[in-house]
């Protein structure tokens, strides 16, 4: 079965179908994070200007990137279904949008900082050279805001910070869709929730 | 087109001028130009359009469509590019095909929403005075507002267009639902919209496809709703779940969920799509893009004569002619292009001899609350993207005889395992917390490593949101007018806005709030918005926030007390009309757009039936 009548089996027009098709194969391409692109479709002069300029900037220092990578592993490490933070190229998202919402960017940098401070003081190294006990030690501080000391209040806001940023960029990956087991965003006909999930919620006998 | 100035004249045929404009003469063109520059000209184009329309939203765009359908020649501006949504739609397109993965940093909402512009535009400002906090939402782009609204496409009712008898708040429209409803008809037969006649009072059926199944938090909302005794039914949008009777230029939705990106296949309502692209084809509608309206030129007879633009694309200034001018910018657009318009006879600006215009501004009011469902942690996985609209709402069910606050609103409702983009998982320290882990034990909010990346896939899809959209009463006292301080990078004078919120609308959303937090408790939800105050207005949102401004440039039949008739043409200069949502007299709870489209329609209508007479 070609795409076009496997979309018409699904129960799509024989206009959407022929439409779809043609749309579909030419916009299918990779965004290359290094190249810059000349023109886009359906994007404005600007947006696409702006997206070059962005990624010929570099904002974070190669002390920090090491840093915002050993901390995104940390939030998502590898486990059976999925691979980690860094390995979704996660740490080259952060630097992307750091520099697209510059309001990430103080308490990003402040906060990596003030986890090298709260390092060097208690073990004499950086954060990303102290061991991964004290690695450890210290982000068991930051990371439940609830039991944290009011004196780790500082790290709490930007380890929540980066664990959202860490979330984004691996979740919208397609490592983190995969593992997520998003399915949509594919032509489809909705024809309601499946039978065995409304039977599973005490819908079944619901008129729908 | 022929244009004229002092030292050029340009021939540009074609009815669609940029597509088919020859590379060589844009060339030619731009030569001319830089060798004038240095002494500025107005270029006047020698063509006498039966109309001109400013804007190419729902409101511009049907005038467009009925009046080319019709057999004029009709010239459209454009503030904005030309858009194609089968062409320019960044629809299924995945988040990793965005460096930013759909954050709105150039998109107020995302990266692949359709809409151009935003809640500011480089070199356009608005101002606002006495710490009003207005925020004026504008789409420079063919379709306007159209590209990435909800499709949500609610008739107002009886008691919407006749509400003085309410409570005496309000004042009525010149027109009843019974003048209108053959134009709603109209409407549905012509873009297609999805429903269930259900025969309430204020909430006329359409002649309505048929609409989409709940998802599943959906029917949890319906429970938990019917148990607070809120009434829900299927929603109200266009979008095409079948094929549109008679109809071959578009296909059906295909349940992407993605209308707000604009549809590839034409299976939803954009102004583009389904009202300028097939006027184009008809032969008698030229669009011009980029084309930034400045005022409508008047003659010593008082009579509308040319519109004045500035070009987006070389910055050199045209006037174009028509005998008909009709201004469907906006509603604060069109305001600001009339009280821009002064000369002699208009020395208020035009279609402003009552002072009305740009006053009894008002957008809906907006309040909105979510949580999450823990009964469906990790629950079962397939595509419930649905459809880009409403799956289901609820229209206003009570009496406000029985109630603090004078008018009603209706519940719009969502939740599901929707496409993940950028600021998915925010904030999991605030949910993660509130429910045991898979085996029973508390667990501590927040956290890292493995246990929180489960976290994360045990909440996909647990998510319920639900927001009120309610009646605003129209005061004079709210406007928006010429800030006289101020122009744009075009010269043109910006506006200003003054807009308070009374009690009316504040004690509507207390009301909100509290029935959102029985029914999310009614559900079994746990809430992660924050019960809000007084201070904050109980969360009722900033004015114009929700982009359904109106009512800048009412209708009447009293010209002492509104700008135009009852046809929406100017009671001080007949071959004006205003076809967007400037005419509302009063805004119920419902959703401006299908209204805009049945007006302009009629207007549209009118406006062919008095040329037939010779009266415009």
């Amino acid at each position: 079965m070609n795409r076009r009548e496997s979309l018409k089996a699904i129960g799509l027009s024989a206009a959407s179908a022929a439409l779809l098709q043609g749309c579909k194969e030419e916009t299918v391409k990779k965004e290359n994070a290094a190249e810059p692109v000349k023109a886009e479709t359906g994007r404005q002069a600007f947006e696409v200007e702006r997206n070059n300029q962005l990624k010929a900037q570099t904002f974070f220092t190669d002390h920090e990137m090491k840093t915002i990578t050993v901390l995104a592993d940390m939030i998502i490490p590898a486990d059976d279904k999925s691979g980690s933070a860094s390995d979704a190229k996660v740490p080259e998202f952060i630097e992307f949008i750091v520099k697209d919402i510059p309001e990430h960017q103080v308490p990003m940098r402040g906060g990596l900082r003030w986890i090298d401070m709260q390092c060097l003081n208690r073990y004499g190294k950086t954060f990303r050279e102290s061991d991964s006990n004290q690695q450890l030690e210290l982000v068991n501080e930051i990371a439940f805001p609830l039991k944290a000391k009011p004196e780790m209040k500082a790290g709490v806001a930007f380890f929540n910070r980066m664990r959202d940023l860490t979330a984004s960029g691996f979740f919208t990956t397609e490592m983190g869709f995969k593992d997520l087991g998003y399915v949509g965003n594919v032509a489809n006909k909705w024809q309601g929730v499946p039978k065995d999930v409304l039977a599973q919620y005490g819908f079944a006998d619901d008129k729908i | 087109m022929t244009w004229t100035a002092e030292k050029i004249k340009i021939t540009i045929t074609g009815y669609f001028i940029f597509p088919t404009f020859s590379f060589l003469s844009l060339i030619i063109f731009l030569k001319n130009f830089i060798s004038v520059m240095g002494d500025l000209q107005i270029k006047k184009s020698a063509t006498v359009y039966d109309a001109v329309i400013v804007g190419s939203g729902a409101g511009g765009g049907m005038a467009g469509y009925v009046l080319a359908n019709a057999g004029l020649k009709v010239l459209m501006l454009e503030a904005g590019p030309f858009f194609d949504p089968k062409k320019d739609s960044l629809q299924l397109k995945w988040p990793w095909e965005s460096p930013r993965r759909g954050a709105g940093s150039t998109r107020a909402f995302g990266d692949f929403d359709a809409a151009y512009g935003g809640w500011t535009l480089d070199g356009e400002p608005y101002t606002t005075k006495d710490e009003t906090d207005f925020q004026w939402f504008r789409s420079r782009m063919l379709g306007g507002k159209t590209n990435h609204w909800g499709r949500i496409s609610l008739r107002m009712g009886p008691d919407d267009f006749k509400s003085h008898h309410i409570d005496g708040l309000t004042e009525d429209w010149p027109i009843s639902y019974d003048d209108i409803k053959p134009f709603y008809d109209k409407v549905d037969r012509l873009i297609g919209i999805y429903g269930t006649v259900e025969g309430l009072p204020n909430e006329p059926d359409g002649i309505f496809l048929p609409p989409p199944k709940p998802k599943l938090n959906e029917l949890f909302i319906k429970k938990g709703a019917e148990k607070a005794g809120v009434k829900v039914i299927a929603g109200r949008g266009s979008v095409l779940t079948e094929a549109l009777p008679g109809n071959k230029d578009r296909g059906a939705c295909f349940y992407c969920g993605q209308c707000s990106r604009s549809c590839k296949v034409y299976g939803d309502f954009s102004a583009s799509s389904c009202l300028v692209i097939p006027a184009i084809k008809t032969g008698n509608l030229t669009v011009i893009p980029n084309a930034m309206a400045r005022e409508v030129i008047t003659g010593k007879d008082g009579l509308a004569k040319a519109v004045s633009y500035v070009s987006k694309d070389d910055m050199q200034e045209y006037q174009v002619q028509g005998k008909v001018i009709i201004l469907g910018a906006s509603a604060c657009e069109s305001a600001r292009i009339l009280l821009n318009s002064k000369s002699a006879i208009h020395s208020g600006g035009l279609a402003n001899s009552s002072g009305v215009v740009g006053k009894y501004l008002h957008d809906s009011t907006g309040m909105g609350m979510g949580g999450f469902l823990p009964q469906l942690l990790d629950r079962k996985r397939y595509n419930e993207d649905g459809l880009g609209s409403l799956h289901i709402y609820s229209p206003w069910w009570l009496d406000n005889k029985k109630l603090d606050f004078p008018r009603g609103y209706h519940i719009e409702f969502g939740g599901g395992m929707g496409m993940p983009s950028y600021g998915f998982g925010r904030g999991i320290q605030n949910m993660n917390g509130l429910v045991p882990d898979k085996n029973g034990n508390k667990k501590e909010a927040g956290g890292f490593g493995l246990s929180l990346k489960d976290d994360y896939r045990r909440f996909f899809g647990t998510r319920v949101g639900m927001a009120g959209r309610g009646t605003a009463i129209a005061y004079e006292s709210n406007y928006c007018e010429i800030d006289p301080d101020t122009v744009d990078k075009y010269g043109i004078p910006v506006l200003r806005f003054h807009y308070k919120w009374s009690d009316a609308e504040i004690k509507q959303a207390k009301h909100m709030q509290e029935t959102f937090t029985e029914i999310l408790h009614n559900m079994g939800a746990i809430m992660t918005s924050k019960t809000q105050g007084p201070e904050t207005n109980y969360g009722l949102e900033a004015p114009g926030r929700i982009i359904h401004e109106v009512g800048t440039v009412r209708m009447g039949d009293d010209p002492k007390k509104s700008a135009l008739n009852k046809y929406c043409q100017a009671h001080d200069c007949k071959n004006l009309f205003v076809a967007d949502a400037a005419p509302f007299v009063q805004q119920g709870d419902k959703n401006a757009t299908w209204t805009i489209l049945a007006l302009s329609m009629r207007t549209a209508e009118y406006i062919v039936e008095q040329r037939g007479k010779f009266n415009i």
